[in-house]
């Protein structure tokens, strides 16, 4: 009796697994078939199972994951200083009115402000090469952290900060016990924000000035006329990010077992 | 050691946009050490309000509140309140949610035992790794209650706790706080709107007046424990009180006619 519910959610899972590979599943033959019959241009856009062919190649040559992993090293530097500096103006601005008022003008106006027209002014000021990439992607992964962390600290609720208060815990117990922990699911939602970012960014970054990286291999392609190994890279950014998100929703689920509905 | 609580010409006035309210009128009470006192009034009459107070996290408009003869100025461990909501940390099991409240540096053995022993005490065992929102409205009140219990305050403020507990559970909960407070000796002030759970439990009962609170009479329970609840003075006292929340309704009618 007990597995009944079990299998029907299987089976639900299922269901809405298939549904949605069904369009590109879908679209997938109909591009083969396209191509097949030449219909589409195959000098500009290669039929799936050339692509296919493609990925099988690129892998094997070693060359799709050197340069991933030249992308994602830089994500995860750019992110660890990005991130890191978001969270730390972030508990400020959602502790100290102080911080908040000095910090809100300039945050109003370099925020709006696209990742393309960093770039100049960053390989203006950091050269040409890892500096300029870098932090971008830091300053990509900086506002998502920096804002939802201070909007977790001012939202916290006032009457847990009174059974603190209540019960004299100290400044450093406060914070690390009460306010942290509160805000923790909006820094979470502002990471997972930020590591979107960061991979955007680097991309963008590459494709801009760069010998190495995923974004490279894309700018690179089309130089070259490779429409295959262009849609290879763009395709493998989509899911990388994809990767990314699911992990870190894993995580979320993990660390914040505590905020979840019940089952 | 004194434990008493004196409230000292105690009045307080919130300001509001629309002017100001006042929600406590000059109050002034001694409270003995090791007394139980119990407060009892209308919704809104003020009750939370003295409560944070002797608390001594609101300040009052005029007047003072002394803790053994000391002034209160800021929140201390050695007062317990009991909020009148259960205010647990959702990201805390009932464990850890209950250790929070240990203030001391207590060694680690000791804070297992102290945990464990309060867990019982409210009747969770088997829950120490639940989280908050798997708990029943009563048991998340059970928790909140440990979490004061476990420091020993030697005046303890309970603001309705035991609101959301049923009729059994409410009994249990109302001896176990009679046993505690008889091995503690700690003074105890319990805002209520249970009229019987007053009578039950205190030395003495203040009846408030309407906002502005006000007390507008003090019943002493001579009655020895522990009490039956059916006694003959027991229905005297019950009837002394509904008496005057009725002569309030009434006038308050004719006010308004
Ligand atoms: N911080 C505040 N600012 C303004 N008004 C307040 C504030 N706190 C309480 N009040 C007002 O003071 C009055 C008394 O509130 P209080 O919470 O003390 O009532 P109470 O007697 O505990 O009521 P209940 O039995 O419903 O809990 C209410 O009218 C409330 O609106
Ligand atoms: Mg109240």
């Amino acid at each position: 009796m007990r597995r009944m519910p079990q299998n029907r959610r299987l089976e639900r899972r299922i269901r809405t697994f298939a549904l949605g590979c069904l369009l590109p599943v879908v679209i997938l033959a109909s591009w083969e078939y396209l191509g097949y019959k030449g219909i589409v241009n195959r000098s500009i856009l290669p039929r799936p199972s050339v692509i296919w062919a493609c990925f099988v190649d690129m892998i094997a040559s070693g060359r799709l994951k050197k340069h991933l992993l030249v992308s994602a090293s830089r994500v995860v530097k750019g992110f660890a200083l990005g991130g890191g500096a978001g969270l730390i103006f972030g508990i400020l601005c959602g502790l100290s009115k102080l911080w908040n008022d000095l910090l809100s003008s300039l945050i109003g106006i370099l925020r709006p402000i696209p990742m393309i027209a960093w770039i100049p002014i960053l390989i203006l000021l950091l050269g040409i090469d890892e500096g300029s990439k870098i932090s971008l992607i830091a300053i990509g992964s900086f506002w998502p952290v920096l804002l939802n962390t201070s909007r977790g600290i001012r939202g916290i609720d006032k009457k847990l900060l009174e059974v603190g208060i209540m019960l004299e815990k100290s400044r450093f117990q406060m914070l690390t016990k009460v306010i942290l922990p509160a805000a923790f699911p909006f820094t979470f939602t502002g990471i997972r924000l930020g590591v979107g970012n960061a991979w955007s960014c680097v991309v963008t970054a590459e494709a801009i000035a760069a010998a190495t990286g995923i974004g490279y291999v894309i700018m690179y392609a089309r130089e070259l006329l490779q429409p295959d190994v262009l849609l290879v890279g763009v395709l493998s950014i989509g899911f990388v990010g994809l990767m990314l998100d699911v992990v870190l929703m894993w995580i979320e689920k993990r660390v914040l077992r505590w905020n979840e509905p019940n089952e | 050691m004194n434990k008493s609580v004196d409230i000292l010409g105690v009045s307080k006035v919130f300001p509001l946009e629309s002017g100001e309210l006042q929600v406590l009128r000059r109050n002034d009470f001694h409270v003995e050490s090791g007394e139980f006192v119990s407060i009892v009034g209308r919704s809104g009459c003020g009750k939370s309000t003295l409560l944070r107070i002797i608390a001594g996290l609101d300040v009052a408009t005029t007047g003072e509140v002394r803790i053994g003869g000391r002034k209160v100025e800021r929140p201390s461990v050695l007062t317990g309140l009991i909020f009148q909501e259960s205010r647990l940390f959702p990201w805390l099991t009932v464990e850890q949610n209950i250790e929070f409240g240990l203030h001391r540096r207590v060694e680690k053995k000791q804070r297992e035992k102290a945990v464990k022993r309060h867990v019982e005490l409210v009747g969770l065992d088997g829950f120490e790794r639940a989280f908050p929102r798997q708990l029943s409205g009563g048991m998340q009140q059970r928790v909140s209650i440990a979490r004061a219990l476990i420091n020993q305050p030697n005046v303890l403020l309970l603001d309705e706790p035991f609101g959301a507990l049923d009729a059994l559970t409410r009994i249990h909960m109302q001896n176990e706080v009679l046993r505690i407070w008889e091995v503690e000796r700690s003074t105890m002030v319990l805002v209520t709107h249970d009229v019987d759970e007053a009578i039950f439990l205190s030395d003495r009962i203040l009846v408030l007046s309407d906002r502005p609170g006000g007390i507008k009479k003090v019943i002493s329970v001579n009655v020895s424990r522990p009490r039956d609840r059916s006694g003959v003075r027991f229905m005297e006292i019950r009837r002394e009180i509904y008496t005057e929340f009725f002569e309030a309704a009434s006038m308050s009618i004719e006010y308004y006619v």
